[in-house]
């Protein structure tokens, strides 16, 4: 099997499983205060301190959660609060449904964020909490996130950004991007499942915990934490982030074999290095999942939540292309091999010369 | 280091973290992505677990919501059923003076949704008087919280009696059985409870990860904490850690297998302490859990007996709340004095406690029990 899936779950890196089995191996409680507490606790702060240097935050505007959908639900329920809510309209389903009804800002066909239309969506009401992605789970597209700052601190809003794919993907410093918070999924990365993060710039708070109890986490999440999920999150992140081998010269190969077999590459600008859409105009996506899945290679057709629905892209939706039901996400993860690429493109090639032909 | 701290986390059992290991390297899917075998793979592997959790608590593996752990199960559970039930007229919230912090504050948060949190006493041994919850119920009610085993004292309160009232008075009833799962038999059917929550570190799971039991039938309906991702039945959402679910299933499988030998050898060590240690100690609470035991060490003060040893690890009660100077909640809403509950150590036996440990910290606490406290 070969696994070009990495946006559902990146695979573990080597790093994360070491720092993750050690952390199981601790008897402690963070909270308690003997010596085996004190050694867990150790270890959640040592995280804690690693992951916000890394993401050019403080220590103690970092809360840990049990993943990204609880953190950015967190930032929306906790910066939220007595303020409008924007949100991009390629958002991840776990932005969109924690603001239900929430206006959304338009992108464009290469689903950048329309800032016109957010300049007027922030001067038609009071404050506003503004959601925008930093990079987009389906299409890789990064947003111009200092200029969507600027327009936000001109009306007076927060902003908050999913980085839950950009992270360990691309350099990431929160006070250049002039984020309000970060929300931040572990696994992700390639560490654990089962720990994700929001990051608060210095001097916001949130209004009220998700989960209340125990005064873990400075009364903003209760609970004990996952320590060997955030032990390897730490870890992953910071192997990401040592110079690794670009993923850009696999996914342009996978692109352009992708092309030559009659594929569109949705999306366009600033891109993450592993993410491609690809669209196969008039062929189904989860036939060409099932196809590419038989054939050893596994990709997916959105984000893996909402897969098991085999939904439309909302994303392609937004950006106005035709081809919401005829795309594939292919994403590589960190160990990608050119070998891997290769493969693929094969897959493909045989894939859409036959459904292609069935199409027609 | 002798670690008898066991209702504050328990050591990760290898079985688990050998059962674990695959999900952290080569099994690595998503299981949410229905899509590819690999995600098909890890969705099954969850599936197992969720069957082992249910079957722990005699549980439909379709009542199990997984969660990061209990203090979201209890705030879902509670939070939930309040918010789905909004709109209706019940609005009383019963719990325990004696309840985890975490339920407590999410009876209290209620308040501010409309919602009357009503904390009923219990007595100097850390029991519900059933006529108090009886009065209580007279005006209509939601939902009944009470934990089967207090994680401080471990006073196992009488649920059965307590079910039937709650559900005489036509409400839920709510049962944090962090502390009991694993340990004492534990069915959702007898008595019958509505919600259950689960901790996967209390019996020697991994952290990060818990279940919420939501009955089907009659159904119970929560309304989600947070929402994005439809997983769980909408309940939950977020991305299923699959390792973890698989650590909690192994642990609860074990459990069910071993509970019966572990209480006989724990209660067991549990004697040998009492009678080893050997100085005159007070043991807080009704008999309930034979692996919690609530000790005060008249004329002594707790923190003095922790720093005098310091390669024992016990507490002084809760681990969320050990950093706090305030005496514990538990142990003060059971009639204990401030300077009574400053006496009282919790000392935690488990399943890897030897009876070496049990002869070295008796001794330990022995001989700082005997150096009189500072003034």
């Amino acid at each position: 099997m070969i696994y070009l899936d990495a946006n559902a779950t990146e695979p573990l890196r080597p790093a994360a499983r070491q720092a993750a089995i050690a952390a199981m191996e601790l008897a402690g409680n963070p909270a308690s205060i003997h010596a085996a507490g004190r050694q867990a606790r150790r270890v959640l702060e040592d995280a804690r301190t690693r992951i916000a240097a890394a993401l050019g935050g403080e220590p103690e505007g970092l809360v840990f959660t049990s993943g990204g959908t609880e953190a950015n639900a967190l930032a929306i329920a906790g910066l939220g609060h007595g303020r409008r809510i924007l949100c991009g309209a390629t958002e991840h389903a776990a932005v969109l449904e924690a603001a239900p009804g929430a206006p959304r800002i338009p992108v464009d066909r290469d689903g950048a964020l329309d800032l016109g239309a957010l300049d007027t969506l922030l001067a038609q009401g009071g404050p506003a909490l503004v959601c925008v992605m930093l990079a987009n789970n389906e299409t890789g597209v990064i947003a111009a996130m200092p200029e969507i700052a600027r327009l936000c601190r001109q009306h007076g809003a927060l902003l908050h950004v999913d980085a839950v794919q950009a992270a360990g993907r691309m350099t990431i410093d929160m006070a250049a991007l002039g984020a309000d918070s970060l929300a931040l999924s572990g696994h992700k990365i390639g560490g654990p499942k089962g720990a994700g993060a929001l990051l608060l710039a210095r001097g916001r708070d949130i209004e009220a915990p998700l989960i209340a109890g125990g005064g873990q986490e400075r009364g903003r999440r209760g609970g004990t934490p996952s320590l060997p999920a955030i032990a390897g999150f730490a870890a992953a992140l910071h192997e990401a982030q040592n110079p690794a081998p670009s993923l850009a010269p696999l996914r342009d190969a996978a692109e352009a074999a992708a092309i030559a077999a009659g594929a569109l590459v949705c999306g366009a600008g600033p891109r993450l290095p592993n993410t491609s859409s690809l669209a196969l105009p008039g062929v189904r996506a989860d036939g060409q999942v099932i196809a590419l899945d038989l054939a050893g290679i596994a990709v997916s057709a959105g984000a893996a939540c909402s897969s098991g629905k085999v939904a439309r892209s909302h994303v392609l939706d937004a950006m106005g292309l035709p081809y919401a039901a005829c795309a594939i996400r292919v994403s590589l993860p960190w160990n990608a091999t050119s070998a891997h690429i290769d493969a693929f493109a094969a897959a493909y090639a045989t894939m859409a010369a036959r459904m292609r032909r069935q199409a027609a | 280091m002798i670690y008898l701290d066991n209702q504050a986390t328990t050591p990760t059992d290898p079985r688990v973290l050998d059962a674990m290991l695959p999900w952290f390297a080569r099994d690595f899917g998503n299981p949410h992505s229905a899509e590819h075998a690999m995600g098909r793979h890890a969705a099954d592997a969850v599936e197992a677990a969720r069957a082992e959790i249910a079957a722990l608590i005699g549980a439909d593996p379709r009542d199990i919501v997984l969660t990061s752990g209990a203090t979201e199960s209890n705030n879902l559970a509670i939070k939930g059923a309040a918010r789905f039930a909004a709109a209706g007229p019940r609005r009383r919230i019963i719990t325990l003076a004696t309840e985890h912090k975490c339920v407590l504050e999410s009876v209290r948060d209620l308040a501010a949704e409309n919602f009357e949190p009503c904390i009923l006493p219990v007595g100097r041994d850390g029991l519900l008087d059933l006529d108090r919850l009886k009065d209580a119920l007279r005006t209509p009610t939601l939902l009944v919280s009470v934990m089967a085993v207090n994680n401080e004292t471990g006073v196992r309160q009488n649920l059965a009696a307590i079910a039937g009232l709650v559900h005489e008075a036509g409400a839920l009833l709510h049962s944090d059985i962090a502390q009991a799962a694993g340990k004492l038999k534990f069915d959702v059917e007898n008595p019958r409870i509505s919600l259950a929550s689960i901790s996967g570190h209390k019996i020697y799971g991994p952290k990060g990860i818990g279940a919420l039991y939501v009955r089907r039938r009659p159904r119970v309906r929560l309304s989600p904490l947070f929402s994005g991702g439809g997983q769980e039945r909408g309940l939950r959402p977020g991305t299923i850690p699959a390792p973890l679910a698989v650590g909690l299933g192994e642990a609860c499988r074990i459990a069910a297998a071993e509970m019966g030998e572990d209480e006989a050898r724990i209660a067991a060590l549990r004697a040998r302490f009492l009678e080893r240690l050997g100085v005159p100690v007070v043991v807080n609470g009704a008999a309930g859990l034979p692996g919690c035991l609530s000790l005060r060490f008249p004329g002594a003060r707790a923190l003095d007996l922790i720093a005098a040893c310091p390669t024992l690890c016990v507490s002084t009660g809760s681990a969320c709340t050990s950093a706090d100077i305030a005496p514990s909640h538990v142990l003060t809403a059971m009639g204990l004095s401030a300077a009574d509950a400053a006496a009282t150590l919790r000392v935690g036996i488990g399943r890897f406690t030897s009876p070496s440990d049990i002869d070295a910290a008796a001794s330990l606490l022995a001989a700082a029990a005997h150096i009189p406290a500072e003034a």
